[in-house]
């Protein structure tokens, strides 16, 4: 048998007439080359538990802060809290500002950093060791969402079936806008209660 | 004159292209919904895409189809492939009256295209569509292109479903006449999470699917854990799964697949069967009606989807040496006695060279 002959497809052909140069980039997708290592977001979602624990004191005290927000202007300290948010977020999960954060429901494992950004669960293409189709050195987003999911106490918010990215909300801040939803949310209840 | 046939079930007495009558329950006026509602053993399978601008290329790739098939998938450039797209091939195939499965990978379009997309399929009558996340454009022949992945699977069933449902699109604006359609998912038990892949399922139910096609199926074991959860769950009953079957060409293509085709996962025993064969693609052949047999006995196992790439002329052997049909014959495209008589009155008039008189024509007449 010859099996070292590997089998000629149409892509074997385009790489084969690709240019050729000594300098390689790194990684397939423009997408994780962005990112930097994934070490940092590994140990997140190993210690999912502990920063959900840390996430829900920290939104309550976002929105014991919302009467601070609301005379500052909401506008005005976007800029600031993004800053942030972004690098805060970037370190700790290689956050993407998709401006929807769903790590709660996703294992503290950020979905945008799929190659195919899926943010219902992982494809049909998870590779036997649990790394990624796309990028064969990267360990598979959804794997690990699953298994930080596991460690959480409402890690069943995984089951949720989530809405498409709404893309006009990039590079805004999620954690305001969840503050202020809450807020509006406390204040409509306290309103029928009265 | 040939005796009229037997009309076959699911064909519109006027003409096979038009949509067939509405059933309660049924949210599509498809062939493949009704038999899966009927409990018979539904076969889909998968038309491989041409690489061309000619119907007949895509005409005669459906024909080794007929009568073993309840339903075609209309690839849409699987593997990152550019091929004929797969709105296209199901306006073909619709007009000849079959029963495809048009595939919407999110890949190439955004949700603006996509739900155009969905309108003019149910339009042109595609009664099936699966949603599919799509492979990655760096799998295919034209890595350098943008991947869109604007929605994902989930998100894609949700959107149809709100379509047909509600009549309404993404946006809430409203659709004067809503999409009638089946709507399917695709499912990998074969990799991991694995605990995760039945609770998957589940989403992808509450998401819109009704049914959903597994990827190839080589490891029936693993295949029979993942059934034994979905019963559990009682996702069995909320939705049809067929399951993916299909032939290894030879051990080597077996090898090549497994190392290079992210997703499917073939064992070793599978491989070394094949190698032990003298004619490896006979055992192939063999070996993929022998898991037809097997899965075919677990219980909430609705059908099978066969896929043969490139080996498509052995589908109906496999269909008939597995016997899954049980003397049933899916629908197949044949002259009706109305057309019968058209062609024998044209063949009369182009070929036999007769110059009537109209006196004559009544003389004959009488």
């Amino acid at each position: 048998m010859v099996d070292t002959q590997p089998t000629v497809t149409q892509a074997t052909l385009v790489k084969k007439a690709a240019p050729k140069s000594d300098y390689k980039p790194a990684d397939v997708s423009p997408q994780r080359r962005v990112q930097r290592s994934y070490t940092i977001r590994l140990w997140s979602i190993r210690h999912s538990r502990l920063l959900e624990w840390f996430y829900s004191r920290f939104a309550d005290m976002f929105l014991l802060l919302h009467p601070l927000w609301k005379t500052i202007g909401y506008g005005r300290v976007e800029a600031p809290i993004k800053f942030v948010e972004k690098r805060v977020k970037g370190l700790m999960f290689d956050c993407r500002m998709c401006g929807q954060c769903v790590l709660s429901s996703t294992g503290m494992s950020c979905p945008m950093n799929c190659p195919k950004q899926l943010r219902n669960g992982p494809c049909g293409g998870v590779r036997a060791n649990g790394n990624c189709e796309v990028e064969p050195d990267m360990p598979c987003v959804w794997v690990k969402a699953w298994e930080g999911s596991r460690n959480m106490v409402k890690g069943d918010a995984i089951l949720n079936v989530q809405k498409p990215v709404d893309q006009s909300l990039r590079e805004t801040s999620a954690w305001l806008r969840v503050t202020a939803q809450a807020a509006a949310t406390r204040e409509t209840a306290s309103k029928e209660a009265a | 004159m040939t005796p009229p046939r037997p009309r076959q079930p699911d064909e519109h007495p006027d003409g096979i292209e038009l949509p067939l009558d509405p059933l309660p329950g049924h949210s599509s006026r498809g062939r493949l919904e009704r038999v899966l509602r009927r409990g018979e053993f539904a076969v889909t399978t998968e038309l491989n895409p041409p690489d061309s601008a000619d119907p007949e290329d895509v005409y005669n790739r459906a024909k080794i189809f007929d009568g073993w098939v309840d339903g075609i998938n209309a690839v849409d450039a699987s593997g990152a492939n550019c091929h004929m797209s797969s709105v296209g091939i199901c306006a073909l195939l619709t007009r000849m009256g079959y029963a495809p499965i048009m595939q919407i990978a999110c890949r190439d379009k955004n949700r603006i295209a996509i739900q155009g997309d969905v309108l003019g399929a149910a339009a042109m009558g595609v009664a099936n569509i699966l949603c599919l996340t799509g492979d990655g454009v760096q799998a295919g022949d034209q890595p350098g292109a943008k991947p869109v992945f604007d929605l994902d699977s989930m998100s894609l069933l949700e959107t149809v479903r709100i379509m047909r449902d509600n009549g309404k699109f993404l946006s809430g604006r409203k659709l004067t006449t809503p999409p009638q359609l089946f709507l399917g998912a695709a499912v990998n038990p074969f990799a991991p999470p694995y605990d995760f892949r039945p609770v998957h399922l589940g989403k992808k139910i509450a998401a819109g699917a009704q049914f959903v096609q597994s990827q190839y199926c080589f490891d029936v074991p693993m295949f029979r854990t993942f059934m034994n959860r979905v019963r559990d769950l009682g996702y069995d009953e909320k939705c049809y799964i067929l399951v993916g079957v299909g032939p290894l060409a030879s051990a080597k293509t077996a090898k090549w697949i497994r190392a290079n085709v992210p997703g499917i996962h073939i064992p070793d025993a599978i491989i070394k069967r094949l190698e032990g064969a003298q004619d490896q693609k006979k055992e192939g052949k063999q070996l993929c009606i022998d898991i037809i047999n097997e899965v075919k006995e677990i219980s909430g196992v609705s059908g099978v989807h066969v896929m043969a790439y490139r080996q498509e002329e052995y589908v109906a052997e496999i269909v008939d040496e597995s016997g899954v049909l049980k003397g049933r014959q899916p629908w197949k495209r044949e002259a009706r006695s109305d057309d019968q008589r058209v062609a024998e009155r044209l063949e009369h008039i182009l070929h036999d060279d007769v110059t009537e008189s109209q006196v004559d024509m009544v003389k004959t007449a009488h």
